[in-house]
């Protein structure tokens, strides 16, 4: 590291842009903390606070600089992003960059696509709706129907998620589909079991990595972040039983 | 039979989830492995007569161990193998049940049906705490021993 810190409006940029990559990609609320006050130290502000939760990151450092917050209003899964940023936080205390370069690295991440391609998405999707099937002691003669529901539900999760905005929305639409399509197979024949398939093609949409955070937020004390997870997550669910539920009323 | 199977279709399960949440590609397999281990444990305990709840426990504070292993071996965040971990441990099949039940106005079947999901899922989050806590107290005693 060099021997002078970067001025304190480029730490606190740094910071907020590895916090707000980390929360959109799904890290846990004490990491992106942990993260921020790492970074923050190893480029010399020892003493700096920050309140992070779902939805915005409030971020200050000890003197006279002003606080920042910045809005967080798009969240997705993005595991990878939150690895790569990880390391840079990491290559940041081991002096191997400094400020200006990491600033770069961290914009190069922000604007770069990791993700798989949609195809293999909805692939494993599939294949992964098959598996539970299986897992949940169905037959294996349903196993076809369970993929092309599990499949066709993901496709229309991704497609009404780009016109539709609201995510519960899109969940309540695609776990109707799957119930249709579930339903269909079984009225021809085609499958045996209504309810194991339907449970086998639901799994991919379950918000499992919600589930998870919350509870680990939950005891790390992060109370409000834990608790508006769980909210989430239990939104996210009522809309997947909404339209599971309203296959069985017709 | 019965085991190899289970086994098999959990790794790819949980594999396929590691696509989903975009982990990264070198630790795909990774992801299948923790969720074989944690299907494999909760299974075999389910075989023997156990409980689902404390099945679910158990099962949940092994992913977590492996997880926490894994994740200071290729330093890599914890969350990425223990998510796809615990996805298969999720109560998604009682939870459909219950919410069928209350479709179907039996509310009192449906109300036992939701306790068991949600003791079930308060026995992963104990699992992944009570690692989470032994972990820290190991930090802890090599810290003291350290000085």
């Amino acid at each position: 590291m060099g021997n002078e810190f970067p001025p304190t409006i480029e730490v606190i940029e740094i910071c907020l842009l590895a916090g707000k990559i980390m929360l959109q990609g799904g890290a846990e609320t004490y990491r992106v903390e942990d993260t921020m006050t790492r970074i923050a130290a190893s480029l010399g502000i020892p003493h700096s606070h920050s309140y992070v939760t779902p939805t915005g990151i409030i971020f200050s450092t000890d003197g006279t600089e002003p606080a920042k917050l910045i809005r967080i209003s798009e969240r997705s899964t993005d595991l990878y992003k939150v690895t790569l940023v990880n390391g840079v936080s990491r290559r940041i205390s081991s002096g191997e960059l400094d400020g200006k370069e990491a600033l770069e690295r961290l914009k190069e991440i922000e604007s770069a696509d990791y993700t798989f391609p949609v195809y293999q998405q909805i692939l494993a999707a599939s294949i992964a709706s098959g598996c539970f099937l299986i897992m949940f002691l169905g037959s294996w003669t349903d196993f076809i129907p369970a993929m092309i529901a599990g499949g066709l539900g993901f496709v229309s999760f991704i497609h009404v998620h780009r016109v539709v905005q609201i995510k519960f929305f899109s969940e309540f639409i695609a776990s109707l589909l799957i119930g249709l399509i579930a339903y269909f197979f079984v009225y021809t024949g085609a499958g045996t079991e209504l309810d194991k398939i339907i449970i086998g093609s639901v799994m991919p949409l379950v918000p499992g990595l919600l589930i998870t955070n919350a509870v680990r937020d939950l005891m790390a004390g992060h109370l409000v972040s834990g608790l508006s997870k769980g909210a989430e997550a239990f939104l996210t669910a009522f809309a997947i039983g909404a339209g599971i539920a309203l296959v069985f009323t017709f | 039979m019965f085991m190899l199977t289970h086994m098999i279709t959990s790794f790819i399960a949980s594999a396929g989830f590691g696509v989903l949440f975009n982990a990264p590609k070198k630790s795909l397999l990774k992801c299948g492995f923790v969720g074989m281990v944690g299907w494999f444990v909760y299974i075999w305990l389910v075989n023997w007569q156990y409980d689902a709840v404390i099945s679910s426990l158990i099962a949940a504070f092994t992913i977590a161990v492996i997880s926490q292993i894994f994740a200071k071996m290729y330093k890599t965040p914890i969350i990425i193998f223990s998510v796809a971990g615990i996805i298969p441990l999720v109560p998604g099949g009682i939870a459909y049940d219950a919410m069928r039940n209350f479709v179907e106005n039996d509310y009192n079947t449906a109300i036992q049906l939701a306790a068991k999901a949600f003791m079930i899922s308060g026995a992963i989050a104990v699992g992944l705490v009570i690692s989470e806590v032994i972990n820290q107290m190991i930090r802890k005693v090599q810290f003291k021993s350290r000085i």
